[in-house]
């Protein structure tokens, strides 16, 4: 892309890398491969996701360092930045500590796998490194006009098919995810109207609740109304303080016919209205 | 510094992915195991495409990457959908087809 990076990445005669991308490799390579253990380690799936994104951003830099400039940033766009986003919503649906089952249903799967697992590594491992390759070309002569153009004529050109059928492919796999999610209604809706006539009929109350009762000497939400008959409403007060039993007794700021009957002693009041601290305290009740 | 060893670390990685595959449990990291192993024959295909001097490697990659995002969906709309009658995201619960 530009010459400095294209001086990092480009390939000695005898087709060996340049040494600073050998020392990237050999400081990128052993993260990925720690990374990628959290998945076959770690108890917790977040953790695996992390550690898979982390492994997913170090692939995206290890595509720029071979030339592949446009993989390199889809890389980091698709699969950090999509793939595994998705991966954590659906966690986060199905709950983070859904843990494994420890539980064995095939008998002895564990060693089966960890044999079979291993066989195709020492497999794959010896055939990549006892292959004899023809000596790398590198990609200057291919990037000319800069990779992404290169890539884009190729897909365009050459694989303008096989394009076209991926974004079929894709298409389909959008509208696959809205039917699998979708889940079929198997009662009947409740609206509005529904709720107003299961009250009617249940006899339940109609209006909304009763404002807890403000008044002027003390205009704290923890004093109950009074209804017509001066008797104090008590849902009228938030049902969280009456819980922490917080809550006021009305009589006390009720207006009463004869004033020496009140039950808040007078000079309680008094106090509290000439220290502008305990007021505020009193305010806060 | 040869390019095998990218090449190496790409086995690595798919190896590692497909023994998660085998020896997990959770639906959802036998998944990620899944992504880990389409990545590394990504690697692979990038190096390929770096040996041979031309891009349609690149383009092979481009064309896993997005087979693999339409996969992504489709398998966690499947995990969701088990999630949702099942309450379990473990492989071992969907035997719905036992007794």
């Amino acid at each position: 892309m530009t010459s400095a990076s294209s001086l990092v990445t480009a390939l000695t005669e005898a087709g060996t890398t340049s040494s600073g991308e050998a020392t990237l490799f050999w400081v990128l390579a052993p993260l990925m491969v720690l990374g990628a253990l959290g998945l076959l380690f770690s108890r917790r799936t977040i953790h695996v996701a992390v550690s898979i994104a982390g492994v997913m951003v170090g692939l995206a830099i290890l595509y720029v360092a071979q030339e592949a400039f446009f993989l390199g940033f889809v890389q980091i766009v698709v699969y950090t930045g999509a793939i595994m986003m998705l991966f954590l919503f659906v966690l986060m649906l199905v709950g983070v500590d859904a843990s494994d089952s420890l539980v064995e249903t095939i008998s002895g799967q564990r060693w089966i796998g960890l044999l079979a697992g291993l066989g195709t590594g020492a497999v794959l491992v010896g055939i990549v490194t006892r292959a004899s390759f023809a000596a790398p070309v590198g990609l200057e002569a291919a990037n000319t006009d800069t990779n992404p153009v290169g890539v884009s004529r190729l897909v365009f050109g050459n694989y303008v098919l096989a394009l076209e059928v991926v974004g079929t492919l894709l298409v389909t796999a959008a509208l696959g995810a809205l039917v699998l999610t979708h889940r079929r209604r198997l009662t009947r809706k409740v609206g509005q109207r529904e709720i107003a006539e299961a009250k009617v009929a249940q006899g339940a109350r109609l209006t909304p609740l009763a404002a807890p009762g403000v008044y002027a000497r003390h205009n704290a939400m923890d004093v109950p109304a009074l209804d017509p008959y001066g008797e104090p409403i008590e849902e009228s007060v938030s049902r969280v303080l009456r819980i922490r039993g917080q809550e006021a007794a009305a009589e006390a700021f009720a207006l009463q016919e004869d004033a020496e009957e009140r039950a808040v002693p007078e000079d309680e009041w008094l106090t509290t209205t000439e220290d502008p601290d305990e007021l505020e305290g009193g305010e806060q009740k | 510094m040869s390019l095998t060893n990218y090449l190496v670390l790409s086995t690595l990685l798919f190896t590692i992915g497909t023994m998660a595959v085998l020896l997990r449990r959770n639906g959802i990291i036998v998944f990620m195991g899944v992504e880990l192993m389409l990545n590394a024959t990504n690697l692979a295909l990038v190096t390929f495409s770096r040996m041979h001097g031309n891009l349609d490697g690149q383009v092979f990659a481009f064309f896993v990457m997005v087979v693999a995002a339409a996969e992504v969906v489709i398998g966690l709309a499947i995990i969701v959908a088990i999630f949702r009658t099942r309450r379990s995201a473990s492989v071992d619960d969907v035997n719905l087809l036992r007794n």
